[in-house]
């Protein structure tokens, strides 16, 4: 071997580092004897200096790999049998502890819906030496028949031996006594204790909140659900659904040390579960309270409260309603059944997916586009002599004696048919269906809620997409007060009347208050959010709230029957036609079959002066509005009023009912 | 134009290395899949992925590796844009955006840098490669060289392809020496750079160092997953359980059993002596690639092949130690054992290149280039 000092001179003695290299070459590796040069660019190095680097990698990696042989040596050779043992009684288990989901408040903090424990029997395969044996023992203590319970298990057992599987839910305390006591005859059962959902309210607010159900296959591969598991509850529908993800929490889980048998014998490490977040929704619980109790008198319906200033929503009900307990619970094949054939829908929310022809409520909307487009002043008079005569068709005003000589806000307090007639002729189709898309009509609210409708706001160019056949001017004059193929949702009417109490403001509807942490620490709050103005000036706006005040405080306004002391309520009746039925109407309301009676509207706020609610209410083929909707308005502002006593202007203290 | 001698030199053993390896993952993955349906067609794909990595193994041995020594920088530079694009266009699995697809496969651009970062690391130092070593501000420029994939691939977030890539700069610059002053001075740097590297991880990241550092803080994760490792690899014994006896891995008790966990299948049925035998192998391919980074007789050839040497080597040994609490869980895929496309792509690449090292060895036997 050549001298280290040879590496200093290699530039000048080129022929000694070429011998050199080939030396090194041949003894390494003696496979070549060609003359070796190393071909760097400027400098380089030669071979020996190389083959050093060559050792030290060669012992790094040797070493390295040592400690692997080592470490296998170790947990294999040396306490291969312990941890033999180990696996074979499966010595180490995971147990998931489930989060306890979060609660849902009213925004006084009233509890609406919260979580008791419900008592699971399960079956773990793995631990049962002869699981249809211990499942036919089972159900002879329970009393219930075994083949739906041998049913479940099919397949489980080379699929997850480990994972329990729920034989039966919510089982009673004098069943759950039976099996413990006879635990030993049943290795492999176990009990376990479950968070169940409980609503506080008996089917109360039960389409806004909703309820939860167990997660479907399909909603398992949709990639919306990452963090669930087949066999979890997840929210189907209402609040539940929505604020799903709030709700969940976050698992915690126990390492355990399982005996052959499947029993707990010592629990290494334990992470406990995160509860959910809270949920406050805008509703009052009273007012909730009151709102369903009046619905429930009616076949079917739906009732909306807001607050015109801020858009929250006090109260939201539809009625037929459910029961929320029962579906969580578990509801027999035939019970579900008579749930989702019901004529009535008690499963949709009528007040957000309901659409109805919006009857006379609507001539606000065309006293506003007549005031805005100048086809009236304040002042115009028309005059009303029961009916409107137009090439020999007669269209009636619902007073057969006329209204006589009237202006707008009378007209609105009246609801009379020949003065918006008029009006509705002169302003047409597109003019008018501008004026209701401005008011939020057509147009979701932007409730967030799945599934809100759209209703309907028809023009010219519609009706000729639609049916192809060109637009009738009498059709114009149907469309001002109300009737054709106008559509609206309870809850597009409550904004509507919720933006004219307070000035023009369109807010969009909101229906969580706040979310909070489970120990109570704030953590999101609904900022109002104003979706835009209603297209029409302060005095028009004005002259519309006179004509909903007076209707309701007049004599002669619609709403008479239904006033508050102290003038403290505005509002405006509607009576929608179902079909379209002879222009002479003579039949009584009660002889007429119930799916063809008129849908009775109310939409109303409270106090005139400065209003703080707005309701609308809708009762699907109640009649007249004055008779049917009204009273029900009426007691939700009286109630509301009550309960906010604050809210009233110290001239309306009178209210003394 | 075609030299004969290329065939004659061709590295047979290389490929009867890789061949037994590949086998050796195949039949370990077949097993770790087995008891669960919807992944027992994997050990399938897994052959198509070889056979497509055979298909890149062989361009990257038959095309003159000198070649990418000229075309060094450009190969960098579009594996840098595939990292920024993946990053804005990368497919999101749990958490991390790491895969690009195209068409009916994705795969991860920080594979593919592993060995552009070696190319591009062996041509800037095949230039002046000297008998005293590297001082820091030598070490400058193959810094930016590194450290520009380094964060990319750290912010998709990969920590263990980042610092893998890491690894195997730093392997390769302590092979072609670096000055003790130089070296104290940047052990010492890093040393004090910890805590700001720290700062920059996230929350689960720390969370597994806390873990390997302490396997009790979560006994539900990463913890669960050793103890469940040491288990399976434990009760394979001296022999094993046999193939297809596994129960750790049978019974799902082993996560990511198919992926960075395959070691442990592998233990725990074919016991202490495949356990050996397998690594055991590995070794014999490191060796052979040093055997083939020492014949090279011109400095890229030489540093590429130590590059993929020690890109396998490290790749080996942490996976392998994660598996048997040596390491902290970071996902490093044993190579072609491991399921996984981009992963078995990339280190077949690196074998093709070793191969065209070893085979090209003779072009550099006469004075002058």
């Amino acid at each position: 071997m050549v001298s280290k000092k040879g590496y200093k001179n290699w530039h000048t003695t080129f022929s000694a580092v070429v011998a050199r290299a080939t030396m090194a070459k041949s003894a390494t590796l003696g496979t070549s004897n060609l003359f070796i040069m190393r071909s760097g660019y400027f400098n380089s190095v030669d071979t020996d200096w190389y083959k050093k680097r060559f050792y030290r990698l060669l012992i790094c990696i040797v070493v390295g790999y040592s400690i692997l042989f080592v470490r296998l040596y170790y947990f294999q050779i040396l306490k291969g049998e312990d941890l033999r043992r180990m696996a074979e009684n499966n010595y180490v288990r995971l147990e998931s502890l489930p989060p306890s989901r979060g609660l849902i408040y009213d925004s006084n903090g009233e509890l609406l819906v919260d979580n008791r424990p419900s008592f699971n029997i399960s079956i773990i395969l793995e631990d049962a030496p002869n699981p249809e044996q211990v499942i036919k023992r089972l159900a002879l203590l329970l009393n219930i028949p075994p083949a739906p319970l041998l049913k479940k298990i099919q397949g489980a057992r080379r699929s997850q031996p480990f994972k329990p599987i729920i034989l039966k839910s919510d089982v009673r305390r004098d069943e759950l006594a039976v099996i413990k006591t006879r635990r030993f005859d049943l290795p492999g059962i176990i009990v376990a204790v479950e968070p169940q959902r409980h609503y506080l309210m008996e089917s109360g607010a039960s389409h806004l909140i909703g309820y939860l159900g167990e997660i479907s296959q399909r909603e398992l591969t949709s990639g919306r659900y990452p963090d669930n598991k087949s066999g979890d509850f997840i929210g189907k529908f209402g609040v539940e659904k929505t604020c799903g993800s709030y709700f969940l929490g976050k698992r915690g889980g126990r390492q355990i040390v399982a005996d052959a048998l499947g029993r707990t014998t010592e629990v290494l490490n334990t992470v406990e579960a995160t509860p959910g977040k809270n949920v406050y929704l805008t509703i009052d619980r009273r007012l909730q309270k009151v709102a369903e109790d009046m619905l429930s008198k009616k076949i079917s319906g739906a009732v909306l409260a807001m607050d015109p200033n801020n858009g929250h929503i006090l109260a939201i009900a539809s009625s037929p309603s459910f029961d929320q307990n029962a579906l969580v619970e578990g509801m027999s094949h035939s019970e579900w059944k008579a749930v989702v054939a019901n004529p009535l829908h008690p499963l949709g929310n009528k007040a957000i997916q309901g659409q109805y022809p919006p009857g006379s409520v609507y001539k606000i909307i065309t006293a506003m586009a007549a005031l805005e487009e100048g086809v009236v002043a304040a002042d115009t008079e028309h005059f009303c002599q029961g009916y409107y005569k137009f090439r020999n068709r007669r269209f009636r005003c619902w007073q057969e004696a006329g209204h006589g000589n009237l202006n707008i806000r009378e007209a609105l307090a009246q609801s009379c048919d020949v003065f918006f007639y008029k009006v509705g002729e002169k302003l047409g189709v597109d003019r008018l269906a501008r004026y209701a898309k401005g008011c939020g009509l057509g147009l979701r609210t932007g409730i967030r809620r799945d599934n809100e409708a759209m209703g309907l706001v028809p023009t010219m160019s519609w009706k000729l997409r639609r049916f192809g056949s060109p637009w009738q001017k009498g059709e114009t004059r149907v469309l001002a007060i109300g009737q054709g193929f106008n559509l609206v949702t309870p809850v597009q009417m409550v904004s509507l009347i919720s933006a004219v109490a307070n000035g023009g403001i369109r807010y969009r509807p909101v229906i969580i208050k706040e979310i909070r942490d489970y120990d109570g620490t704030l953590l999101e709050t609904t900022a109002p959010e104003i979706l835009g103005r209603l297209p029409a000036s302060k005095e028009t706006l004005s002259i519309i709230k006179k004509g909903l005040e007076d209707a309701v405080n007049t004599r002669s306004g619609t709403g008479w029957s239904v006033r508050l002391p102290g003038g403290v309520m505005a509002g405006k009746t509607g009576t929608a036609q179902v079909i379209k039925l002879a222009e002479d109407r003579d039949t009584k309301e009660e002889d007429i079959p119930f799916r063809f009676r008129d849908h009775a509207w109310f939409i109303a706020y409270g106090p005139t002066k400065k209003p703080s609610i707005a309701v609308a209410v809708l009762v699907e083929h109640g009649g007249h509005g004055s008779t049917a909707a009204a009273p029900i308005a009426r007691e939700v502002i009286k109630t509301y009023l009550e309960l906010y006593p604050e809210e009233l202007y110290p001239e309306n203290t009178e209210l003394g009912i | 134009m075609f030299d004969r001698r290329l065939v004659q030199h061709f590295d047979w053993v290389l490929l009867i290395i890789t061949i037994l390896i590949a086998t050796v993952g195949v039949i370990t993955l077949y097993s770790a899949v087995a008891g669960d349906p919807a992944r027992s067609y994997l050990y399938v794909k897994q052959l198509y992925w070889l056979g497509i990595g055979a298909t890149f193994m062989t361009a990257a041995f038959i095309v003159d590796y000198k070649l990418l020594e000229q075309w060094a920088v450009p190969i960098y530079l579009f594996s840098i844009i595939l990292l920024i694009v993946v990053l804005f266009f990368g497919k999101v699995v749990s958490g991390s955006q790491r895969w690009l697809t195209l068409g009916p496969i994705s795969f991860q651009p920080s594979e593919l840098a592993k060995i552009t970062c070696v190319i591009i690391l062996a041509r800037h130092f095949s230039k002046d490669i000297t008998h005293e070593g590297m001082s820091v501000r030598d070490l400058f420029k193959p810094f930016l060289w590194v450290i520009v994939p380094f964060c990319l691939i750290a912010m998709e977030p990969d920590l263990g392809s980042a610092l893998l890539i890491l690894l195997v700069a730093g392997s390769i610059i302590l092979f072609i020496k670096i000055r003790r002053g130089s070296f104290i001075f940047l052990a010492a740097l890093g040393a004090s750079g910890m805590p700001l590297v720290w700062s920059f991880l996230k929350g689960y990241q720390k969370q597994r160092i806390l873990t390997f550092l302490n396997p009790d803080r979560d006994p539900m994760g990463a913890g669960y997953h050793i103890i469940q490792s040491k288990i399976a690899i434990g009760s394979g014994m001296l022999s094993g359980k046999g193939f297809l006896k596994g129960t750790q891995s049978y019974l799902s008790f082993l996560p990511e059993q198919h992926t960075d966990f395959i070691f442990s299948v592998l233990a725990e049925e074919w016991g202490f002596l495949g356990a050996v035998t397998m690594i055991t192998l590995f070794l014999v391919l490191l060796v052979w690639g040093i055997n083939i980074a020492l014949r090279s007789r011109e400095n890229f050839g030489t540093i590429v092949a130590v590059g993929i040497v020690s890109m396998i080597g490290w790749q080996v040994v942490i996976n392998v130690g994660m598996t048997m609490g040596l390491m902290p869980v970071v996902g490093v895929p044993l190579p072609l054992i491991s399921y996984g496309g981009s992963s078995v792509l990339t280190v077949m690449i690196g074998i093709g290149l070793l191969m065209n090292i070893s085979m090209r060895r003779f072009m550099f036997q006469r004075f002058g280039r």
